[in-house]
């Protein structure tokens, strides 16, 4: 699948946005209002600020941006749609939760309520965009529940590498934050091989046999067209296998690096700044990488037509 | 509304086409009539880029594939057309978040509306029988309407309400009709012929049904690579080979 790279973008950004507005709000529901105004003001606004401009980057890849209101419509059967949904009323409570949490305004019996309301509504909006991909028959290594799996874990995970970075900005790292955050990109990292695996190992079932219908060993003889048309640029992107294999590489380095400087910025206070920056420099970068692998790596039946000798 | 509407009811019309590969030539006619016709019709502009330059690009809702098939005894060439079968329960429709994709509880065409498609592309990833393409100059997905413009046209003569494709076809490869209606023309076509469905395990139940190529009754095609030797050891003149021919032409 090609990968677009405002859906990469939307996809990374809205969710580190979502993991880090989950977080704030799972620390808020736990311990109550914010330390400082700006504290609780700075991380609440940019977590909605990534999920905003994620959400506004989405809509770059559209033939027609200026129709996207009209996405809210058939929630009743697309993920797509849902996502859309979930993601306005997520803004509901997120922002009474920022409002409240920070202190702007005084009323702290609503922070829980709208703390509970902010952090889950945060993971099913999440969810929802998994199910976008996982819900794709016509693609057998999205069509998957660890592609849902994958999308929570990453979300919270780049959320806590954020959290982790914003906290000791403001001189408040904790041991118990960067060890959370560390056990979030371990689990991360679990289901990326898992993912990896699952898409290594299970079969292509389909051929051009199947595609076509016809009876015997079935090849490409004469294309129909005279150059690449919509289909192939747009379904037949794959990436080719040693890079695949380079990427994934890096992939797991970044995230790998990532929870090694948290666990020293935990264990060196002093530095700690300068860990949780290099952990968010290279958590970035690693999901970044494997967000254009995901696309990258995976094969459309309809490829099957185009000379593919599986599916 | 991308909800399907409910196609159980006895009587349901199914209108489809019926593609026999036993007799398409592969002359691209269908192909360019569809585009012909619509890029003037209901999916006007059907656009392309750069025409006459290096690397062109356009939107064609039927594109006619050639594959080869090696059956162990033969290797033959089967001309293959391809455009949206029409299914009965697509995904292409349920994925689309605007409503833009629909399928006509009358008559079960599936279409795109070009007013409120917001370009998405995520139809297109829902088919795995690549039937939609999309318009890079328009910002919209296109795809097959089954001619809906043609086929209800009072403007036509009867005869010509059909879509471009079939009205095209030289040789008679393409059917339109109801396959809703056991005891239709095209009905009894895909009984008598064993017409099959593509892909049924995405269970998406294609209302386009192919009719496979029929066995050869004369002998077999020699398989690529075959030596000449292989094929005709005794033929060494020009009328032994004539004597050859009349033979597989009477043993038909």
């Amino acid at each position: 699948m090609h990968p677009a790279y405002s859906v990469i973008l939307f996809t990374t950004a809205s969710g580190a946005g979502y993991g880090l507005l989950a977080l704030l709000a799972m620390v808020a529901f736990a311990h109550g209002p914010a330390s400082s105004l700006a504290y609780g003001l700075t991380t609440t606004i940019i977590a909605l600020g990534l999920i905003t401009s994620g959400l506004l980057s989405s809509t770059f890849h559209l033939g027609h941006p200026e129709r996207a209101w009209r996405a809210f419509s058939q929630w009743r059967t697309s993920w797509l749609s849902r996502e859309g949904v979930a993601a306005i009323i997520t803004y509901g409570p997120a922002v009474v939760f920022a409002a409240t949490w920070s202190g702007l305004l005084p009323w702290p019996q609503f922070i829980a309520p709208a703390a509970a309301a902010t952090a889950v509504m945060c993971l099913v909006t999440v969810f929802t965009t998994a199910m976008i991909y996982a819900s794709l028959k016509t693609i057998r290594i999205w069509n998957h529940w660890l592609t849902i799996a994958n999308y929570l874990a990453l979300c919270l995970a780049t959320g806590g590498i954020l959290l982790s970075f914003l906290t000791d900005l403001f001189g408040r790292g904790q041991m118990f934050l960067y060890g959370f955050t560390a056990i979030l990109i371990a689990l991360s990292i679990a289901f990326k091989l898992a993912w990896w695996r699952m898409a290594d190992t299970t079969p292509k079932t389909l051929t051009p046999a199947d595609a076509t219908g016809l009876k015997g060993k079935v090849r490409q003889w004469e294309v129909p067209h005279t150059s690449a048309n919509y289909i192939m640029k747009e379904m037949g992107y794959t990436v080719a296998r040693k890079h695949a294999a380079k990427l994934r590489r890096i992939v797991l380095a970044g995230f790998v690096l990532a929870a090694l400087c948290l666990i020293l910025a935990g264990l060196l206070p002093l530095l700690s700044l300068l860990f949780s920056a290099v952990a968010l420099l290279s958590g970035g970068l690693a999901v970044v990488t494997e967000r254009w692998l995901f696309f990258a790596e995976a094969q459309h039946a309809v490829t099957l037509y185009y000379g593919a000798d599986a599916a | 509304m991308t909800s399907l509407p409910d196609t159980t009811k006895p009587g349901q019309k199914k209108l489809g086409l019926v593609i026999d590969l036993d007799i398409c030539v592969g002359c691209q006619a269908c192909a360019t009539s569809c585009k012909e016709w619509n890029t003037q019709g209901y999916s006007a502009p059907l656009t392309d880029e750069n025409p006459y330059g290096a690397d062109p690009v356009g939107v064609w809702l039927n594109r006619v594939h050639a594959y080869e098939v090696d059956d162990g005894t033969s290797t033959n060439v089967v001309h293959f057309p391809r455009s949206c079968l029409h299914c009965e329960t697509p995904a292409c429709v349920t994925v689309c978040p605007t409503g833009a994709s629909y399928k006509r509880a009358e008559d079960g065409i599936v279409l795109v509306n070009p007013d409120t498609c917001i370009g998405c592309k995520l139809c297109s990833w829902a088919c795995p029988y690549g039937a939609r393409e999309y318009d890079y100059q328009e910002g919209v997905m296109r795809k097959c309407t089954l001619c809906v413009d043609r086929i209800y046209n009072e403007n036509l003569e009867p005869e010509d309400r059909q879509p471009a494709c079939v009205k095209a076809c030289p040789t008679g490869a393409r059917a339109f009709g109801d396959l809703g209606d056991s005891e239709s023309a095209v009905s009894k076509l895909v009984a008598e012929r064993e017409g099959y469905d593509l892909m049924p395990q995405f269970d998406y139940k294609p209302v386009n049904k192919y009719l496979p190529p029929r066995t050869r009754k004369d002998k077999p095609t020699p398989k690529a690579g075959a030596s000449l030797l292989d094929v005709m050891p005794e033929a060494k003149t020009t009328a032994d080979r004539l004597f050859r021919w009349a033979d597989r032409l009477l043993s038909r």
